[in-house]
């Protein structure tokens, strides 16, 4: 099934990178953009080329995201298994595996898919883009075959290759596996990246003659950051839902405790890559605004900003799901209950920090509420609305939720070293002094012309990574032979578990949102500046259009991922032998 | 019994988002539509008006150049005075220095669309660049485009408001902006029933129309009623004029008159027309 499924993602993506070489031969490789017609964009079977472009293209980037992330903290857990002697993180890392091959398939499938519809509906656009990024098509082409042998490589040899020097033969395939993996993405970045900010061509879209200039544009790197982190925190929701899933499930106390124990890996990896997935946003924006004040505006403050709000009830119902799963899990260990007072702080932050988030600028009003308030601001509320108290609040959240995960881990131990008290002063005075400094540069936003506001968010970012990467330092010296309490694994209520739905639903609706956000800033540009869109879809959809999108390719997905769970469970279940003839 | 416990819950997440995506604000944000200008026939005053919804429209000077202080607000300033405070300071070592002041202003405001970097206003410069560096992009350019006969609109406007003579002069006979524009002037072909404007320009986003709900706007019930056609006519291209009582202004965009063709802003003025409610009108 999964062979044929990835032969046939195969040939598409086959078909789609030759079939237009012979449509495009004759084209001068050094003409300018070429300006389509509306005649250029033809209907197939009455339909558009958006709708199908943005399903498969948002389909396979789901599907790519989970199957690049999952074999990064493969190797990572693997690693740590042998690190530990702990079998138990190799056979974790192996079942991660088997679900990331059967999803692998249907990658190639949908890439081919998307592939082969934008040569459709899109011809004038990719045979310009092919034009401009040249033999790289082919490099990309040859590293999807390389990553594809490897990643059967490293889950087919995993018991051939499983102890001693043989062991780390394995992790290097695993190591080999990624670098191509994340290299194949960097490399369609590139063309993403080049729509919205075209480099390596002069004004009128003609090729420079250097493709390395084409991938150089100014967001490349920046979405490159953005997109390896998401994936991280993507793969960790996605195998965190299959643990939960196989935990509600479980029959026996053995598999809840393995099941358990897997879920807390996954929620972890999750949120190791979240914590840092504002920054790499921030920078992201950062380069928007400087490549071009206008891009940046459209979507901030422009007719996109609204979904920035949207962003905020998503971003924030991640957030207080994995603080809630974090809290329950404190119940595993009598250690944990003496942290159990602190939570409704932390939750008050968490809340509080939502609130502010998801406080519009400018509020939804009937026009006797407009009339009331004397305006669409709300006197107090309206200040909440800009970046500043924004930055403020996500910056306090994220702050929060590495306290409840720094809880969690101390639950279990208890530090030996003579100086350990000193060890907690410093992080305590970390946790004030970067609050003081958060909400301080907020203060400052406000006070600041416009230009410097975005740039007060540095030192707010910089004090919350700050105190996550001291923490985590001083807390490696200062529990090293600590004393470690047992973790009744399995001990955790069926509610808990629910928590561990909400990060894949909200992350996949996310991760279509913002999709939707990085394509819709192009506005009516194939290309932007150099290349316009004049199909009938050139123009950006209602928030409640895309929404409605957005939700029924997020049900596709789902519904993808069940039978991938499915097709991963089933490999594992082996039909009973027909009773013999002389045994009846 | 897991598996549907599970999805259930899933798909109240899923709809929860959902619902909200659709209760916020619903705007479309379409292609601006190339206007068909006779340029011709455009006499003074017909230049400043083109200029004034360029300012807002095509422009896309308002994104910035607003109440929000991304960029100086031209509109809500004492232009000449401005204009003139910026000519004298020592750092501007442009073009119109030493100039008479209407024509001075005219290549000052030429200048800052085409070489925005050339005086940087304090405090509106990019991060780090001290000043030196505008984040104004050059407007001769994509994305924004515009044509040189455009350009002198946009400047006829600003020195009408800034009060002084204006020095551009009025476009040669024998074009149309559209054709000005080149290749990128094509266009969507108008919409040629109410039904199609209506939905091209989101009308019922803001009014209650045919029980639309929104609210933002006065309802379109009855419109036909309470305002003549001229009124009507006024109220969409100049929303900010005259607003209806317990309704906010600047609200409605100011930008339909370029955006809207006649033959749809004609369609549109016969359907609101006759939306009377069968009463008499005024």
């Amino acid at each position: 099934m999964k062979w044929r499924l990835l032969l046939c993602g195969l040939a598409a993506v086959g078909l789609a990178v030759v079939l237009p070489h012979f449509g495009l031969a004759a084209e001068d490789p050094g003409a300018p953009a070429p300006s389509p017609t509306a005649a250029d964009y033809p209907r197939i079977a009455g339909m558009t080329g958006r709708p199908v472009v943005w399903a498969l293209a948002q389909m396979h980037l789901f599907l790519a995201a989970f199957v690049l992330a999952v074999p990064m903290f493969v190797v990572a857990i693997e690693l740590t298994g042998v690190l530990t002697r702990d079998e138990r993180y190799d056979r974790m890392a192996h079942e991660f595996m088997k679900i990331s091959m059967a999803a692998y398939a249907f990658t190639a499938l949908t890439g081919g898919a998307l592939a082969l519809a934008l040569f459709l509906f899109y011809p004038v656009l990719m045979g310009y883009l092919l034009r401009v990024f040249d033999g790289q098509v082919l490099i990309y082409a040859l590293l999807f075959i390389l990553e594809s042998l490897l990643l059967y490589v490293y889950f087919y040899t995993w018991n051939a290759l499983r102890y001693g020097d043989r062991k780390w033969i394995h992790l290097s395939i695993g190591v080999l596996l990624n670098a191509v993996g994340t290299t194949l993405m960097f490399v369609a970045n590139a063309w993403a990246t080049f729509m919205m900010a075209p480099s390596g061509v002069d004004e009128a879209g003609t090729p420079l003659g250097s493709v390395w200039a084409a991938m150089q544009g100014p967001l490349w790197n920046p979405l490159n950051l953005h997109r390896f982190l998401a994936n991280i925190a993507y793969g960790g929701a996605i195998v965190g839902a299959y643990a939960a899933y196989r935990f509600l499930a479980a029959r026996t106390a053995e598999e809840r405790a393995h099941y358990d124990w897997m879920g807390y890996t996954a929620n972890f990896i999750a949120i190791l890559g979240f914590l840092p997935l504002p920054f790499a946003g921030y920078w992201l924006m950062a380069e928007i605004y400087a490549y071009s004040q206008q891009m940046g505006i459209t979507a901030m403050g422009g007719v996109l900003a609204w979904l920035f709000i949207i962003q905020a009830v998503l971003i924030g119902s991640i957030l207080l799901a994995a603080n809630y799963y974090l809290w329950c899990g404190l119940m595993r260990t009598e250690g944990g209950r003496r942290f159990v007072p602190w939570v409704k702080y932390i939750a008050a932050v968490l809340v509080a920090g939502f609130l502010v988030w998801v406080t519009p600028h400018t509020l939804i009003l009937t026009p006797q509420e407009v009339l009331a308030i004397g305006g669409t601001n709300h006197p107090l509320l309206g200040p909440l609305g800009i970046m500043p108290a924004k930055n403020t609040a996500v910056n306090m959240m994220l702050l929060a939720t590495f306290l409840s995960f720094q809880l969690f881990r101390r639950a279990s131990r208890t530090p030996t070293v003579p100086w350990a008290w000193i060890g907690n002063c410093v992080i305590a005075a970390l946790y004030l002094a970067a609050t003081l400094n958060i909400v301080g540069a907020g203060i400052y936003g406000y006070v600041t012309p416009t230009v410097y506001k975005v740039g007060a968010s540095v030192p707010q970012v910089l004090s919350t990574l700050a105190v996550i990467v001291f923490a985590l330092v001083i807390e490696a010296f200062m529990y090293r032979g600590a004393v470690t309490r047992p973790v009744a694994w399995g001990r955790m209520s069926t509610r808990s578990q629910y928590a561990l739905f909400v990060l894949p639903v909200a992350f996949t609706w996310l991760m279509a949102l913002m999709g939707y956000i990085r394509s819709s800033v192009r506005t009516y540009w194939h290309v932007y500046t150099i290349m316009k869109d004049r199909s009938p879809d050139a123009y950006i959809p209602t928030i409640g259009e895309a929404g409605n999108f957005i939700t029924v390719i997020t049900l596709v997905f789902m519904a993808v991922i069940v039978f991938i769970f499915w097709l991963s469970q089933v490999g594992d279940t082996r039909q009973q032998a027909p009773a013999a003839e002389g045994g009846r | 019994m897991t598996f549907l416990r599970v999805t259930l819950f899933s798909l109240a997440v899923l709809l929860a988002y959902t619902l909200f995506a659709n209760i916020l604000p619903q705007v479309q944000s379409n292609p601006p539509a190339e206007e068909e200008i006779e340029l011709g026939s455009l006499d003074r005053a017909g230049q400043i008006a083109w200029g004034e919804r360029l300012f807002s429209g095509k422009g896309t000077c308002t994104l910035c150049h607003n109440k929000l202080g991304r960029a100086p607000d031209m509109l809500a300033m004492d232009l000449a005075e401005e204009l003139r405070s910026r000519i004298e300071d020592p750092r501007y070592t442009g073009a119109a220095k030493g100039l008479e002041e209407a024509e001075a202003f005219e290549v000052y405001l030429r200048e800052s669309m085409l070489e925005p970097s050339v005086y940087v206003v304090p405090g509106f410069g990019k991060k780090g660049t001290q000043d030196r560096e505008s984040p104004m992009p050059r407007v001769d350019v994509p994305p924004i485009s515009l044509t040189p006969t455009e350009i002198d609109a946009l400047i006829a406007f600003l020195q009408d408001r800034a009060g002084v003579e204006i020095t551009v002069p009025l476009p040669a006979a024998g074009t149309t902006a559209a054709a000005e524009a080149g290749a990128d002037g094509e266009e969507e072909a108008p919409a040629t029933t109410p039904e199609e404007v209506i939905d091209r320009y989101g009308c019922a986003a803001c009014h209650d129309l045919d029980g639309s709900g929104a609210d933002l706007g006065p309802p379109l019930a009855g419109i036909g009623a309470r305002l003549d056609r001229e009124a009507l006519r006024r109220a969409i291209l100049d929303p900010d004029a005259e607003v209806a009582p317990g309704y906010e202004p600047g609200l409605m965009p100011g930008d339909f008159g370029e955006q809207m063709r006649a033959s749809e802003l004609e369609i549109l003025l016969d359907y609101l027309a006759g939306l009377d409610g069968g009463e008499p009108k005024p």
